[in-house]
Formats: structure tokens, C-alpha cells, sequence
């Protein structure tokens, strides 16, 4: 009896002493959940007292999560509307972290060419108006590729995502049409098409489909060796996507004091026009000082150190300027 | 212990031995007489047919019982109710045209479940379409016509595909029944069947039908291992008995064995049924997701299950997430009806015996 009492004790101390560490809770998007479980692993490495939990549920999730205080930050693919920061009592700010890309990939009978499109031409796919592969504007693009006569199917992602996100809202700036009739969101209205389930069911059908085009996260389309068309920016060059181009999104745009911005079709030479930030919803004034204050040091920790390590995982790392107005905006704002 | 609760007429020895002696007889009467020995309640038949020690420990057995079983209905209400609770606004908001509407737009915050309710109960007709004449031919096959030797692979065989995860299926249907639909059995039905209009339109390979496909050959397991169950449960002089008369094997099998299983194979497809509404991961991955009613089956699709996994994680408005649980619990009613209708089916089949199974 005694001797349990002893080893019951010892128990209770050893479990005391694995409590100096503290574990931060974090929720939110999919899309960075590789990069941010290196940057939290290699946190934990550097500072053996925190440990970094992030779940990646999802953006919505992640949002919810934050207002409601269960964890102590978020992640977010598409930045909080006027109305979520209106609603929420937890004040945050928005921290970009990453830059990604949403590339076309297709599957068109006999074409095995690198095809341009212009924004009329995505527009007209995904609203229906363009419904085959031999339409003029489709070929007026494309001078030297001969595409076939064959219907077009559309193929979007039927899962709530951050991508979906992404191509809308540069659908809905690109297009008035697409605005006023479908908008921008996680999930949408999609006029024309069939939805698969994440990057690997869009993939998996446009493989399987002859005539079909979707969109894909860049860094799937990369990994995955999967070919896709560049896409005329606003400056009117054909750029194709890649880690550079997608930086060079990020530099063109002027960037507010919350950071809340969309850079979906920016000025820019050498921009690729489907690109946008992933964001970390940092608590201002967080309840838990002490928390709160790790948050901050990870948060300034990963914009130092992270960013370097992004282009080894696809992603795209932040223009030099902006990760120093982001260092200068968590110093200031958050408590 | 006995003390605390039976102080008050405190029995001496040998009062307390009869007792079961008499309490025997009434059994045993019960018994002759073919009753199922239903008492008065459960606690006071312990009191009458058990001496006074064991009584205790089967009340508190009884009880715990009970309660094991009333925990259904808790969690049957409690589910309902959070489910009511959860969707008060899109309930309040849309009304009963929540289940009539065909409009699904996150965007504008305009919410009708049609399309979803119409794709689930159409996938999973056309999964029982499909599965219950296979899953009760494999069973017959297995039961009355197989080699000894052959009986245990089918039966194996059978049962692995209940083990294979849905997303596998769903990966399958994708990459090998999608393509194989598309190219060789969707042009065939367009030109036998198309003028119905249920095979026409462009062709996919994904769609309602690849659904339908898809769900019949996860519920065939279900189906096909209890039906099997339930005629080797017939006795084996029921058969004889046909034979006897001159039947031949096919009428022995008719008469004999489904006509005596017919109940329990109603039971199977009920399962199997329910597994098919319910089903979410596979269909999401080859039904099209597009919540649109339309009559061709090689059209896209959408199912309730389908939407609310598909959709949950990034809802972010209240009115979105809202609705999306109001999908939840148009899926519980769709469900409950299901079942009813079938367990309606079971009685006007029995003839109101209340679904014991006579085989």
C-alpha cells in the first residue's frame, strides 16, 4: 500500500515536470498544414518548452475556433469578411504567412501542349458560355495548338476549400458575368460542371475525363507532375505559375494595415494573376498573457526563420518587403 | 444487507425455502402453456420466483438493463434535439420550403435540400435495385447449390468486401468503374434505353449511376451474408417436405426456403438499405456533386451525407452552418421514414405477427 502511494506520487511529480512545457493549441486551414508542421516542429526543437498542436480543420473551422477562444491561433485560407470581424469578440490579427496558387490543368484529346488562356476564356468555361474545345476565343489564344472538336466539362472541387476560394475571387475580378452571378466563397453556386473531392478527386477526374479542365493548388499540380496552362495577367503577358511568379503576385499590391487583401489579378509584369496569402489569425489582446506572448514569438520566430524553409515544400515564400510591414505590425499590435 | 430493506417483515428460515418450490410450478405452467414468460414486470417476477438473498443482485441487474436500454431513446432524443437546435435558424428562416427548395447557394445564403434528398434516396434505390436479386442469388447459390468445398470461399469472398474501406471503393470507382462506365456500358444504355429518358445526356462515367453502382456493390455483403443466415435457419425438413410433393429444385426453392425466409431477407435489404442512405465517403467520390434533380442517371448528383462532409469544415456563416445541420436532420427524418415504411412492408408481409421471423 505504501510503497503505491510512493510510486502514485512520483507519477503525479513526473507528470508536474512534463507540464513546464506548454502546448499551444492551433486550428485552421489545410492548405499550409505542411509547412506549418515543419515550421512548429523545428520551433519545438529550437525551444524544448513549446510545443506547437495544429489541427488542421479546416478555414471555417479555424475562424470559429478562434472566436470562440478554444485555441490559441487560427489559420485561415480566405482572410475574415467585415461582418465575421464585427461579430467576433476576439479581436485578431491577420498574419500572412505563405503565398499559394490555383493553376488550370486539363485533358484534351491529342493536345499535350502548355495552353494559354486569357481571363475571358476561364471566365466563359466556368460559366458555361464556352462549352467546347473548338471555340474561336479558345483558338485565337493559342495560334499554334489545334484543338479538337470536343465538348467541355468543368470540373471544380465539391469540398468546402480555400482553393475554391482563390479561383472565385479571381473569377468574380475578372469577370461581372461570374460576379453577380455566382460570387466568391469556400463553396459555390458552380453553374456549369461536376465536383470532386479535394485536389486528388479534381486530379483524379480531369484524368479520367477527356474534354475536362478544373483548378488545382500549385503545389499539388507540382508534386504531382501534373502539366496546367499559363494564365494572361493583367499586364497582359502569359505567365505560368511557379514559386517565383507567385511571389512576384504578392509584390505588386498595396498592402492595408490589416492585411486583409486579395491579390487575385495584380499589377505586375511577371505576376502570376491566381495567388494568395494564407493567413494565421493571431488574438490581439489575447486572455492567457503568457500564451499570447509565445504565440507572438512563434509568429516572429516563423516569419524570420520560415520563410526560407517554404520554397523546399512548393510553397511560396513572402516578398522581403512585406515579411518586414508583417514583423512591425505583430510587434505593435499584439499584446 | 437484506436487513436495510426488508426490515420491516424480517421472514424466518423456513419461510424463506418454499418460496421457489411454489414459485417452480408457475413456470413450468407458463411454459405448457406456450407463453413467453412475460410478467408482470420484471422486478416483481424476481420477487416471486427468487429466494429473498438473490433478489438484490437481479434487481440491480434489471435495472442496469433497463437502463442500457432506455440509453437508446436518450441518445435517439437527445441527437433529435440537437439536431432541431442547431438548424433553429435556417428552420425559422427557410420553413417547410427548406425541403421543397432547389436553390443550394452558400454565397447569397439561399438554402434548399431537394436536390440532396432527392440524390440519396435515388442512389440508394438504385443500389437495392441492383444488390438485392445478386445478394439473394449468391445466397441461394451458397445455401442450397454449392459444394461444400466452394461454400466457404464464396462465403469468404463475400465477407472481405464488407471489410474493404469506402474510400478504397471510392478510389476504385473512380480510376477503374468510371472509365469503364464512360466508354463501353453508358454509350450501350444511351442507344437501347435512351428513349426513356433515364439514360440520356452527356456522358461522364461519374454520376447518379456510378452512385448506384458503387453503393450495390458495398451493400451486396450486408445483404447477401444475412440472407444466407436467415435460409440456413429454414429447416431442413420444410425442403424435404416440397421435394416430397414433386416439387422440382427451383420450386423447392421458391416454396421451401424464400417463402419461409421471406421476412428475414426483407430484414437484410432493410440493413442493407440503411447503410446505403447513410453511405458518404465512396458516393462523394464518383456521384458528380451537383445538387441538381434531373431523370437522367447519367447526370451528377448529390446526397445529404455527401454535402454535410463535403461542406462542413469551411462553413463559416451561421446561416450556412445553419442549414447544413438542417440537412442533418432532414437526413434523420428521411431515414426514420425509410424504416418504417419498410418495417410496414414487414408487417403487411406477416400479416401483423409483429416481424418474428417463423423460419
Amino acid at each position: 500500500m505504501n510503497r503505491s502511494l510512493k510510486v502514485l506520487l512520483c507519477l503525479f511529480a513526473l507528470a508536474v515536470g512534463c507540464m513546464a512545457q506548454t502546448t499551444l493549441n492551433g486550428a485552421g486551414a489545410t492548405f499550409p498544414y505542411p509547412i506549418y508542421s515543419k515550421w512548429f516542429s523545428e520551433y519545438h526543437n529550437q525551444h524544448s518548452d513549446v510545443q506547437v498542436n495544429y489541427q488542421s480543420i479546416g478555414s471555417g473551422g479555424g475562424i470559429r475556433q478562434v472566436q470562440a477562444g478554444t485555441v490559441d491561433f487560427g489559420a485561415t485560407d480566405g482572410p475574415m469578411s467585415d461582418e465575421q470581424i464585427a461579430q467576433s469578440k476576439v479581436k485578431v490579427l491577420h498574419v500572412p504567412t505563405v503565398l499559394g496558387a490555383v493553376v488550370p490543368a486539363y485533358n484534351i484529346s491529342g493536345v499535350s501542349q502548355e495552353v494559354k488562356f486569357t481571363p475571358e476564356v476561364i471566365a466563359g468555361i466556368f460559366l458555361g458560355k464556352i462549352s467546347n474545345w473548338n471555340d474561336a476565343a479558345i483558338a485565337k489564344a493559342n495560334p499554334d495548338i489545334k484543338f479538337p472538336s470536343q465538348n467541355i466539362t468543368v470540373v471544380h472541387r465539391s469540398d468546402g476549400s480555400g482553393t475554391s476560394y482563390i479561383f472565385t475571387d479571381y473569377l468574380s475580378k475578372i469577370s461581372s458575368d461570374w460576379q453577380s452571378a455566382t460570387g466568391k466563397g469556400t463553396s459555390v453556386k458552380w453553374p456549369v460542371g461536376v465536383g470532386g473531392k479535394g485536389n486528388e478527386g479534381v486530379a483524379g477526374m480531369i484524368r479520367n475525363l477527356p474534354g475536362s479542365i478544373g483548378y488545382i493548388e500549385l503545389i499539388y499540380a507540382l508534386q504531382n507532375k501534373i502539366n496546367f496552362g499559363s494564365v494572361k495577367n493583367s499586364s497582359g503577358t502569359f505567365v505560368k505559375a511557379s514559386l517565383e511568379s507567385t511571389t512576384a503576385a504578392a509584390q505588386g499590391v498595396k498592402m492595408p494595415a490589416d492585411f486583409r487583401v486579395s491579390i487575385t489579378n495584380p499589377p505586375g509584369k511577371n505576376a502570376y494573376p491566381i495567388a494568395s496569402f494564407t493567413w494565421l489569425l493571431v488574438p490581439t489582446s489575447p486572455t492567457d498573457k503568457t500564451k499570447g506572448k509565445m504565440v507572438k514569438d512563434l509568429v516572429l520566430w516563423a516569419l524570420d526563420n520560415g520563410e526560407g524553409m517554404a520554397a523546399g515544400l512548393s510553397y511560396a515564400p513572402l516578398p522581403k518587403e512585406v515579411v518586414d510591414k508583417v514583423k512591425a505590425t505583430v510587434n505593435q499590435q499584439v499584446k | 444487507m437484506p436487513e436495510s430493506t426488508s426490515s420491516s417483515n424480517k421472514p424466518d428460515p423456513a419461510q424463506q425455502t418454499p418460496q421457489p418450490v411454489t414459485a417452480i410450478p408457475a413456470l413450468a405452467q407458463a411454459a405448457r402453456e406456450r407463453k413467453t414468460v412475460r410478467g408482470p414486470s420484471v422486478l416483481e417476477r424476481i420477487r416471486h420466483t427468487h429466494p429473498r438473498s438473490s433478489r438484490i443482485p437481479d434487481a440491480i441487474f434489471a435495472v442496469l438493463i433497463l437502463l442500457t436500454a432506455a440509453s437508446v431513446f436518450a441518445i435517439v432524443v437527445f441527437v433529435l434535439w440537437e439536431l432541431f437546435d442547431k438548424s433553429r435558424l435556417s428552420l425559422h428562416q427557410f420553413g417547410l420550403h427548406f425541403f421543397f427548395g432547389h436553390d443550394w447557394d452558400p454565397v447569397n445564403d439561399q438554402y434548399g435540400a431537394m436536390p440532396f434528398i432527392y440524390g440519396t434516396l435515388m442512389s440508394s434505390f438504385l443500389a437495392l435495385l441492383l444488390a438485392v436479386p445478386l445478394s439473394i442469388g449468391v445466397a441461394v447459390y451458397v445455401t442450397e447449390m454449392c459444394p461444400q468445398r466452394l461454400r466457404s470461399i464464396i462465403s469468404f469472398l463475400v465477407e472481405l468486401l464488407a471489410a474493404i474501406p469506402s474510400v478504397i471503393y471510392g478510389l476504385w470507382a473512380i480510376f477503374v468503374l468510371a472509365p469503364l462506365l464512360r466508354d463501353y456500358i453508358q454509350p450501350f444504355l444511351a442507344k437501347v434505353l435512351g428513349w426513356t429518358g433515364f439514360f440520356s445526356g452527356p456522358i461522364y462515367g461519374l454520376g447518379m449511376l456510378a452512385a448506384g453502382i458503387i453503393l450495390a456493390i458495398m451493400i451486396v455483403p450486408i445483404v447477401a451474408s444475412i440472407t444466407r443466415e436467415v435460409l440456413a435457419a429454414v429447416p431442413q425438413n420444410q425442403r424435404e417436405a416440397v421435394l416430397a410433393l414433386g416439387a422440382t429444385r427451383w420450386e423447392m426453392i421458391r416454396m421451401g426456403v424464400l417463402r419461409n425466409a421471406r421476412i428475414g431477407i426483407v430484414g437484410a435489404v432493410i440493413l442493407g438499405l440503411g447503410r446505403a442512405l447513410g453511405e458518404t465517403m465512396a458516393v462523394t467520390m464518383v456521384i458528380g456533386n451537383r445538387p441538381e434533380v434531373s431523370k437522367s442517371l447519367f447526370a451528377p448528383g448529390y446526397t445529404m451525407a455527401s454535402v454535410i462532409a463535403n461542406e462542413f469544415s469551411e462553413a463559416t456563416g451561421d446561416m450556412y452552418l445553419s442549414a447544413l445541420v438542417e440537412i442533418g436532420l432532414a437526413l434523420f427524418l428521411v431515414t426514420l421514414i425509410v424504416n418504417a415504411m419498410a418495417r410496414l412492408l414487414v408487417w403487411s408481409i406477416t400479416g401483423g405477427s409483429g416481424g418474428r421471423a417463423r423460419a
